[in-house]
């Protein structure tokens, strides 16, 4: 019987012939990643087990990206705990405030994730890199201990969950709103434990930033991972970042599924996330008057460069409304640098934005952009949930940076044709 | 130890790990700071009237989020013996295992348990017992790879072994 990419990366880096969900294995990792959240639970966990060394540094990255630029004391020393681990341990993936980025950003820009590879990370959102033809997911600091001791971990084999798009996106509409829509669909636990393979002619069109922004969010299905098949686009991405081989793999015709989605995406609206969970999605033609008190455009979601041109392309010659912030942050250093030189950030300033050094910052609450009570916010990250950007009576929208950029100049939920921007 | 009784508390359906430990206190990582915060967005005043060895009871998807192990960080050391859900989102359902907090998959007990029952769970063979209504449920059996892990104390214990 035929296997999907994502059985076909887990037998491989099992040392199988075949492997059929719900199968128990011990897979070889390509590469495990923390952030100053995880990864410091994860060092005390990995001194406890007694070994002198990682199993390999070349294969473990180590990213202060949500509290940095250290927003407090407490924060330094929990940074501090990766800087030390990180010389002790002569593990070069260790990225300082200057060379940092969002680390789903920067993971595959640093050419540090490839198709075929197994990676695994203490972040949920390490399921970004499906985008790649990677399999990859998110697991907690323990796990992370034991695989940098072991270089291995205990998988599952999921259920694939098949989702077909068909037909042309219309304007401003994008990898967001396809996966806000899937995620509405199907709910926040429908793809539960089960690989979500993304496919269709739409998904051949998309860029990807597009399919990245999707497989970042596969978790807020339940996902344990989110997959594409590799094409021209992938390759041309990673053939100027790799500096080591890879393998593709692709999905067999008669390959399982669990289930079939299948949609006709040629008339879909724009998307927005009602607080408090990410499936609570409506197209824009039904939010109904929203006002806002701040916007964000940036996360691992939508913090690529595409994001921000999508954002620069309405907030050209526009002003954001009074009393609104509005907060651009680059996913990462490279990122920010292209859309300086691009004057995307002239676009930004004039507008009335402020722009930040890369961070998750606001996303989680953590910095940069912290709601009061009672105050709205609509992001282009990925969680919605109750005091997810601050207080615990705020709110956030989900949208893509297109709405974002018109909501921002609106000062309620809006679109650009609702700006002036065609 | 495979016994445990305690008291119940409700939760409903998707609680999400930033209601379980907001990220506003992940700058320290302390087992006994995070516990003085535990479940603070879904109910302000758990963390100072749960006690020891009480359980909680929740709907599905109870985990949903962030890979934060400070989630069941926070819940173990709040004192909570187990948890009881329709579902578990997969991340925490792992991470509960690595470090040892026992949770128990019930649709059936999930749903008919009720706030403040006193409740007695056999966490080797997965049995529920409601005292207060005399109803058992049987929770799934967790597979024998991950029953090894439980009982080695947890994914530390289990890889110390293995690298022996």
């Amino acid at each position: 019987m035929g296997m999907t990419i994502t059985e076909k990366i887990l037998a491989a880096h099992a040392g199988k012939e075949h492997v059929s969900p719900g199968e128990l294995i011990n897979a070889k990792i390509d590469l495990v990643l923390g952030n100053d959240i995880t990864a410091p639970v994860a060092i005390r966990e990995f001194e406890k087990i007694g070994v002198d060394q990682v199993f390999d540094p070349n294969k473990v990255a180590l990213i202060p990206d949500h509290f940095t630029p250290n927003k407090d004391i407490k924060s330094a020393e929990q940074v501090k705990i990766l800087r030390d681990f990180a010389k002790k341990h002569g593990i070069p993936n260790y990225f300082e405030v200057g060379v940092m980025g969002v680390e789903h950003c920067l993971i595959p820009e640093e050419g540090l994730a490839l198709p075929g590879d197994l990676i695994i990370g203490a972040d949920s959102h390490t399921c970004t890199y499906g985008a790649l033809g990677a399999f990859s997911t998110g697991i907690g600091s323990t796990d992370m201990a034991a695989a940098m001791a072991l270089g291995e971990a205990w998988f599952k084999v999921p259920e694939s969950i098949k989702f077909i798009y068909y037909g042309k996106l219309p304007r401003w509409v994008g990898g967001k709103d396809l996966i806000l829509y899937t995620i509405g669909k199907i709910g926040v636990d429908g793809a539960l434990y089960q690989s979500m393979e993304f496919t269709g002619e739409t998904i051949n069109d998309l860029s990807l930033e597009g399919r990245f922004t999707m497989a970042n969010m596969a978790i807020e299905a339940g996902g344990k991972n989110g997959i594409f098949a590799v094409d021209e686009k992938t390759i041309e991405y990673v053939k100027a970042r790799a500096k080591r081989n890879y393998q593709i793999y692709q999905s067999d015709a008669d390959a399982k599924y669990s289930q079939v989605y299948e949609w006709d995406v040629s008339k879909l609206e724009p998307q927005i996330a009602f607080p408090h969970l990410p499936e609570n999605t409506r197209p824009l033609s039904e939010c109904g008057n929203v006002s806002l008190d701040q916007v964000v455009i940036g996360s691992c979601t939508n913090g690529r460069i595409e994001d921000l041109r999508e954002a620069a392309m309405v907030l050209k010659d526009k002003k954001v409304s009074h009393n609104l912030r509005l907060l651009v942050i680059p996913g990462t250093q490279k990122i920010w640098q292209q859309a300086m030189h691009e004057g995307l950030f002239d676009i930004f300033v004039n507008a009335g934005a402020a722009v930040s050094t890369p961070t998750c910052g606001p996303c989680l609450g953590g910095h940069m952009g912290i709601l009061a009570k009672g105050e709205r916010a609509l992001a282009t990250t990925n969680r919605n949930f109750v005091g997810r950007m601050g207080h615990p009576e705020s709110e956030v929208y989900l949208a893509g940076p297109a709405i974002a950029a018109a909501s921002a100049i609106a000062g309620r939920i809006a679109g650009p044709e609702e700006v002036g921007v065609r | 130890m495979n016994l445990l009784q305690g008291k119940t508390w409700r939760f409903g359906n998707d609680v999400d790990t930033d209601l379980i430990i907001p990220a506003r206190y992940l700058n320290t990582s302390d087992p006994v700071e995070l516990a003085k915060h535990c479940m603070e967005d879904a109910d302000p005043t758990f963390a100072g009237k749960v006690s020891p060895g009480e359980i909680i009871v929740a709907g599905k998807n109870f985990g949903c989020g962030s890979s934060r192990e400070h989630a069941p960080i926070a819940i173990k050391a709040a004192g909570v013996s187990c948890v009881i859900a329709a579902s578990f989102a997969r991340i925490f359902y792992r991470n509960s295992i690595n470090i040892g907090l026992p949770i128990l998959e019930s649709p059936e007990a999930s749903q008919a348990i009720a706030e403040g029952s006193i409740v007695s769970v056999d966490v080797a063979t997965g049995t529920i017992t409601d005292q207060s209504t005399g109803k058992t449920y049987q929770a799934a059996p967790f597979p024998p790879f991950m029953q090894s892990l439980i009982n080695a104390g947890g994914l530390i214990e289990y890889v110390k072994t293995k690298m022996k």
